[in-house]
């Protein structure tokens, strides 16, 4: 039941997005080219996804996506649990995490242009730039936060590291690392789009420049939906994921 | 020498600048197989001494020494229960129970069965493969005393493990806790602040008051176990801490015309 009046959100809310579309592309003076109906950006979807190119775009943007954002994760996830640990390291560490942290990762995109060229790169190293810094932070206040009693019983029983690591310190930690990570998803993908515009010649971002370049509004708008639609994907993917570990945690439901 | 040996025993702090003595000048022998409570109100320095002996924060003026063995850090061979149980919310009962087992090297299937043995010993058996907060917390400290007596250590420390738990349920609990100790022959040196749970439990209780904290007299609690609450013995020991704590109303009142 809960399900079913879900999706019925689901409908309604998508079924006046459109609307509203179909409102502003009725009373709009526009040419149809610049700015055309919701039909026209689905035929335009349907014709991107008989020539090929949608699946060869979200496949390169994926490929990156998988990448950049996993490392970013791998990385932060064991930076911060060291540093976490290591609270007299950290206080050297952090001023300068919280120099680069409020850079936005776009900013970074010319200086890596000019260092890797266009390519997979750049889209892959601001994803990585995207993702590291909350996920990082998040881990360190996780960690440091950990009850001290944990601590007083691992030491009771004889439990040094390295599995200290793994015995207590990763999960105890890891409901809030999990949070961080997914939010962090989000984020990622937000700027993948932007990394493709200026620094790939594949992938969603490029599609959409693409799109403006041969004045194919149609395609830039079909091109967002998809964006949109696999942004939705993944967050609900990671969810799902998130809520299944947090279970096997035994920590919350 | 006794088994635990404690002499001049002193704890103190820097805060804000200025020395705070938690315990001061503590002499204790305890021996072998002995119920210890401690036993005073807050701010008396009994948690200090516990973390002391079992090893949490040595103590900073004179010596504690377990078996002769001045204490410095804890050791696996004595297990310290704590009042919000310290069970790894990710770990199945049973696993937990596996825990100190762990770092002793024992392998994965005997591991298993020491742990069911002893989850049996606290009848929670049938809740191998629940996750603790699945549980209740009279059932939580179960856990946690399985856990203890499986890497079959030489002293329990409890630190108020039934403060968190409702009376009917601590009641029941201090049974178990008797039935175990009777058969499984272990020191325990138990922190509380309930003066009637100390004479139900103790051989001996430490009555111990604040600032600074230190030892106020050890009373012997001479009844056999289990013993009733409504006798007359068990209301007279309880008569003689409350001397200790200078809670009686005083009765006789001098005349001077």
């Amino acid at each position: 039941m809960k399900k079913l009046l879900s999706i019925k959100y689901v409908v309604v809310s998508i079924l006046i997005l459109l609307g509203i579309w179909q409102l502003a592309f009725t009373v709009s003076d526009y040419s149809s080219a610049l700015f055309p109906s919701p039909l026209m950006a689905i035929q335009a979807l349907g014709e991107m996804i008989a020539d090929g190119t949608l699946i060869a775009s979200i496949a390169a943007s994926m490929y990156r996506f998988v990448i950049g954002y996993g490392l970013s994760v791998l990385i932060a996830v064991f930076l911060g649990l060291i540093l976490g640990s290591l609270p007299k390291v950290f206080n050297y560490v952090n001023p300068s995490l919280q120099l680069l942290r409020p850079i936005s990762p776009t900013a970074w995109m010319p200086f890596v242009v000019l260092l890797f060229g266009i390519g997979d790169l750049p889209a892959i190293v601001i994803i990585f730039i995207a993702a590291f810094f909350p996920v990082l932070l998040s881990t360190v206040s996780a960690v440091s936060k950990i009850d001290d009693m944990y601590f007083r019983v691992a030491d009771n029983f004889g439990i040094r590291q390295p599995q200290l690591m793994w015995k207590v310190i990763l999960p105890a930690a890891f409901p809030q690392i999990a949070n961080a990570v997914h939010l962090a998803l989000g984020s990622a993908w937000i700027f993948l789009v932007a990394g493709e515009m200026v620094g790939a010649q594949s992938g969603l971002g490029f599609q959409i420049i693409d799109a403006r370049n041969n004045i194919r509004a149609d395609i830039l708008l079909a091109t967002i939906l998809v964006i949109g639609l696999i942004g939705l994907l993944l967050d609900f993917l990671i969810g799902l994921l998130e809520k299944r570990i947090l279970k096997a945690w035994g920590g919350e439901q | 020498m006794s088994y635990i040996h404690i002499e001049n025993a002193g704890k103190t702090f820097i805060q804000n600048g200025a020395q705070f003595t938690a315990l001061s000048d503590v002499n204790l022998d305890i021996e072998k197989g002995e119920f210890i409570c401690l036993l005073g109100p807050s701010g008396c320095g009994k948690s200090t001494l516990l973390n002391a002996i079992a090893g949490f924060d040595p103590v900073n003026h004179g010596s504690v020494k377990i078996d002769g063995n001045e204490v410095t850090a804890p050791s696996t061979k004595n297990v310290t229960i704590f009042q919000n149980y310290g069970l790894l919310p990710w770990r199945t009962v049973i696993k937990n129970v596996e825990l100190g087992l762990e770092s002793k090297g024992i392998d994965k299937k005997r591991r298993k069965e020491i742990a069911k043995e002893y989850l049996k010993l606290v009848k929670l058996e049938n809740f191998a493969n629940s996750f603790p907060r699945q549980l209740s917390g009279g059932m939580k400290q179960r856990v946690a005393i399985a856990r203890a007596l499986a890497v079959e250590p030489d002293i329990i420390f409890m630190d108020e493990p039934f403060g968190a738990l409702d009376a009917i349920t601590r009641m029941k609990l201090q049974d178990d806790i008797l039935d175990i100790c009777k058969n499984e022959k272990k020191t325990i040196i138990f922190v509380t602040h309930d003066i009637e749970e100390a004479v139900y439990l103790a051989d001996r209780i430490v009555v111990m008051t604040p600032n600074p904290g230190k030892v106020r007299g050890v009373i012997t609690v001479p009844i056999h176990h289990f013993r009733d609450r409504t006798s007359g013995d068990f209301l007279l020991i309880r008569d003689k801490i409350f001397d200790l704590l200078q809670m009686k109303v005083e009765e006789d009142i001098e005349y001077t015309i």
